[in-house]
């Protein structure tokens, strides 16, 4: 157990740095920070100063480790826009995002598996076609788009919701089932299908022939199996829908959480606030990834841990 | 009936013979399962309209996508009052016209999807045919950097790069393709090593051909379905992911049209003037189901055994009715 | 939650199962594949049956259709099967099913590697049909798949059942799975094909063990196998199935040693002997029907050297030769009619 707590460790690491490296290269080398953070009237001698304070005219090399070091520190130095800590502002905002995903997530699990359970049992069925229709017609439709359908139909329409904004759980209502229905679109596939590969399954067959009833050999060795495959892809849409679609989401309903603060600090230039916020993701995508291993472990006990 | 029409297609092909008359024979045999699941049709119809219609814009458009007049901004769709029929879907709110501007968003959604899908895909693959094929360091090392690139926050990582190097299209295929490789890479690398497993390469080998040999006659041939299907699938998803670039403002600029585009210049007018939304909104999700159903298709006529269960599933329906 | 047993335990002797007349059809794309056609035998309390035939005669469909397994594109579609004088195709049947399987009658199949479910225990699997069945609670299930592993030979069972399918080898789990199988004490066992897939050496301790468990237990046993070695070890009779058809029946040594129907003899003859030295195999010309389209007549006709014009033209029925059944028009290599020197001949 330790030498795999090691391993996924290490490569937790990896991740982080690499993703840390691309921001780096990508906001230090490809563009200009100075241009980006200063407003265009500055003079030469405000750049320099600023270049200066800021370490920029230092040698890349020099400036790499010394954000290495800060980032050991977990120093992302202060919001220009805000004239705060960085960390501060994110880990304000992070815990909203977690209150749309959270329950995004647990109403993709809540609505997909029975779908695709049900689908799987008669397949090519009424209820089967139903399901995968909807489930595609759910996983095609954009996020941004739903999400102003929603509000179009209840807010505007209906006046049974508020449109933007957070603050009160009728709030949350319109931003979690935007975030949800396409995820429930794609697992209740997954679930569909996986659900049909082990009811074909030899120890199915045997189970049934020793007299376990149908709806236990379904619910419990049939479901077990094929949760594999759907644990794999649960994890995924969670690590998606905290580090990209919650950006859409709360854009589209300015709900203030870490997704509108990226938003917000890419319209402000806030070079320092956007390193924070992909540096606390990708740490929760990590954590998010090694959640999943575990419950993988739980499940299957053909993995092993090396 | 249907037996002697087979009979006479074998007789044929025994007459004929030849790998052109196979091939014409599959391509046959794929149209009329085609015909037969009017749902692959459907995706089939809307991927080739997409083509077509994206290809012969100018002569479909009735208006230019980019000139508007002020005094026509904001009006609703034909049917609507206060519409014309000048302008079948509306106008935005520069006076431009919705249903032209759909119709050259095709070219934008064809474009960015096709390039971003040949770029991460040709990468992609021969990354997975490489760590596949050759195993050993290259393998840890290729799939160490797919394992790792896997767990970024792909499109937090891509508005940051956006933001940074300025948006347009060459760099939003640029970043979609730098984030969409990995996928064909594991599959490519799954089947390369599932076929190595096989005796027929092994068999290949000792007889002493090339590994270009053994990759092109033996690999690929099992590659080239589930391949086809993973692009199409990506396909799907590079539309969405550009759709949700270019409404957050990081993806197509104006005055170009994209769909996604579009939809965040009209949230501005979501309640007065619905049409702006919606149609855009509409074109992408159409687009999108049908590209899907195109792959959930191919996946289906590439597999037999796919089609045998099919088969059964229809066959079990009629069953329990009686009609069997 | 435990059903009642039907009627009781059956005596030696008393008549168990009754297959009458089935027929079971498979719905496919090219077309409908008559698997099983009117076959027909009976097994009796603490005999054990062989069922020979070559893949594809129906041998395993039927041992499905006993315990209703059959499931779509296949279906039933004539005769009956009957448990202890009770219908199990008629209504009711799906219920007495139910509680006749895994307890009454138990099957082990082919594959162990893939019968058992892969994330659940041994000892859980084992002792899921005891609670299911016997109502027993979960430490008394417990120590009985101990009990149960330890009978058919399994070392150190306490640890054993609480170890995953996948840490086992072949042989073991097909020890496992007939530990499973017997565990409600049922009393009828069908075995399909259960040493096809191990090695030979396993394959022997598996039918030795099958061949105690049968003779302590008392318990009758349906065989099924393509191995006519395998068969003769075990059984007490024999059907043989061709093309969906039993096409003989009798007692196993008798079969062996003077074959009524000459596919019973191809196969005989075709299969290796250490006792005899022979310098060729002999296989049986041609290749199985398609189920889909079979020869008219006797589906064996196209193959059979004793085969002439009335082969084609009629099936011939099963009958009775002083208690051998065969199915031939020139059984025992007889054309039928003639006087025949141990048989009656019929017209």
């Amino acid at each position: 157990m330790g030498r795999f707590a090691a391993r996924r460790i290490a490569q937790g690491l990896l991740v982080v740095l690499g993703v840390t490296i691309v921001v780096f290269v990508v906001t230090r080398l490809v563009g200009d920070p100075v241009d980006v953070l200063l407003p265009l009237e500055a003079t030469a001698e405000q750049r320099a100063e600023f270049e200066h304070r800021l370490g920029f005219d230092r040698p890349i090399p020099v400036q790499f480790v010394d954000y290495l070091e800060d980032l050991a520190r977990l120093d992302f130095g202060e919001s220009f826009w805000q004239h705060r800590p960085v960390m501060e502002i994110v880990l304000e905002h992070l815990p909203r995002t977690f209150t749309l995903v959270i329950p995004a997530m647990l109403l993709m699990v809540v609505l997909a598996v029975p779908l695709g359970v049900l689908a799987a049992l008669r397949p090519g069925g009424f209820l089967d076609r139903v399901t995968v229709v909807l489930s595609l017609i759910g996983l095609s439709i954009p996020q941004f788009w739903l999400g102003l359908l929603l509000i179009l139909v209840f807010a505007v329409e209906l006046k049974l919701l508020p449109p933007l904004g957070g603050g009160s759980p009728k709030h949350m209502v319109l931003p979690v089932l935007t975030l949800a229905l396409p995820a429930v679109g794609r697992l209740a596939m997954i679930v569909r299908s996986s659900m049909i590969e082990e009811l074909n399954q030899q120890y199915v067959k045997m189970a049934l022939a020793k007299g376990i009833p149908y709806a236990r050999v379904v619910g419990v060795h049939a479901l077990r199996n094929a949760a594999i495959p759907a644990l794999t892809l649960s994890g995924w849409e969670f690590i998606r829908a905290l580090a990209g679609y919650s950006v859409i989401v709360e854009f589209v309903f300015q709900w203030p959480g870490v997704g509108f603060l990226a938003m917000q600090s890419i319209e402000r230039q806030d070079l320092f606030l956007l390193q924070g916020i992909v540096f606390v993701v990708a740490v929760m995508v990590v954590v998010v990834n090694v959640i999943v291993d575990i419950l993988y472990k739980a499940i299957d006990p053909r993995i092993k841990l090396a | 009936m249907r037996t002697q029409e087979r009979v006479r297609a074998r007789r044929r092909r025994e007459l004929l013979g030849g790998r052109p008359y196979e091939m014409l024979r599959a391509l046959r045999s794929a149209l009329d399962e085609l015909w037969g699941d009017k749902v692959g049709l459907f995706g089939l119809l809307v991927v080739v309209g997409l083509v077509l219609v994206a290809v012969l814009a100018p002569v479909l458009a009735p208006h230019d996508p980019t000139a508007g007049a002020l005094g026509d901004r904001l009006r609703p769709p034909a049917w609507a009052e206060g519409g014309s029929a000048r302008f079948l879907l509306g106008t935005d709110e520069q006076g431009r016209d919705i249903l032209s501007r759909i119709i050259y968003g095709t070219r934008v959604t064809l474009l960015v999807g096709g390039s971003v899908v040949l770029l991460a895909g040709t990468f992609g693959t021969l990354a997975g045919l490489v760590a596949g094929y050759k195993g050993g360091r290259w393998d840890s090392v290729i799939m160490r950097i797919v394992d790792t690139q896997v767990a970024f926050p792909g499109l937090l990582l891509a508005l940051v790069i956006l933001a940074v190097v300025q948006p347009s299209v060459t760099s939003v295929i640029a970043v979609l393709a730098l984030n969409g490789w990995m996928v064909y890479a594991r599959m490519t690398r799954g089947v390369v090593l599932s076929v190595k497993e096989m005796p027929y390469v092994d068999a290949a080998e000792i007889v002493g051909c090339r590994p270009r040999r053994v990759v092109l006659r033996h690999i690929l041939p099992n590659l080239a379905s589930p391949l086809l299907t993973l692009a199409v699938l990506e396909f799907a998803r590079i539309i969405l992911a550009e759709a949700a670039l270019s409404f957050l403002g990081l993806g197509i600029q104006p005055p170009q049209a994209s769909w996604g585009l579009m939809v965040s210049q009209g949230k501005n007018y979501l309640f007065s003037a619905w049409w702006l939304v919606t149609f855009p909104g509409l074109a992408i999700a159409l687009t999108v189901l049908g590209v899907n159903l195109l792959a959930s298709w191919l996946r289906v006529a590439a597999d037999p055994q796919e089609r045998e269960k099919r088969f059964a599933a229809a066959t079990s329906q009629r069953a329990t009715q009686g009609t069997v | 939650m435990s059903v009642a047993r039907t009627d009781g335990r059956v005596p030696p002797g008393g008549r168990l199962l009754e297959v009458e007349d089935l027929h079971v059809k498979f719905f496919t794309r090219r077309g409908v594949a008559h698997a099983v056609r009117g076959v027909s035998f009976r097994i009796d309390a603490g005999e054990t049956l062989g069922l020979v035939g070559e893949s594809g005669s129906g041998k395993s469909v039927t041992a499905l259709a006993l315990m209703g397994l059959i499931r779509l594109p296949g279906r039933i579609t004539a005769g009956d099967v009957r448990w202890k004088g009770r219908s199990l195709l008629g209504p009711g049947g799906e219920r007495l099913l139910a509680g006749i399987r895994g307890r009454e009658i138990a099957i082990v199949f082919q594959d162990p590697m893939t019968s058992l479910n892969p994330l659940f225990t041994v000892g859980f699997q084992i002792g899921e049909v005891l609670r299911h069945h016997l109502g027993i609670g979960r430490d008394q299930a417990r120590r009985r798949a101990i009990e149960l592993l330890e009978m058919v030979g399994i070392a150190f069972p306490e640890q054993r059942a609480q170890q995953y399918p996948h840490e086992f080898s072949g042989g073991m789990r097909q020890r496992m799975l007939i530990a499973m199988a017997l565990a409600c004490e049922p009393e009828l066992l069908i075995a399909d094909e259960p040493t096809t897939a191990l090695d030979v050496t396993i394959q022997a301790q598996i039918l030795e063990l099958l061949a105690e468990l049968q003779r302590r237990l008392g318990i009758a046993v349906l065989l099924i196998s393509h191995d006519l070695g395998v068969v003769a070890q075990v059984c007490h009779r024999i059907a043989v199935m061709y093309a969906g058809h039993i096409v003989e029946t009798g007692a196993a040594e008798e079969v062996f040693s003077r074959p009524g129907h000459p596919y019973t003899e191809g196969l005989l003859r075709s299969t290796p002997r250490l006792d005899r030295v022979e310098s060729r195999l002999q296989g049986i010309d041609g290749s199985p029907p398609d189920l889909i389209h079979p020869p008219p007549g006797c589906p064996f006709h196209p193959r059979c050297r004793l085969a002439d014009e009335r082969c084609p033209a009629e099936m011939p029925p099963l009958e009775d030769h002083d208690g051998r059944e065969v199915a031939c028009w020139h059984a025992f290599g007889r054309r039928v009619g003639e006087e025949a020197g141990a048989g009656t001949s019929h017209g």
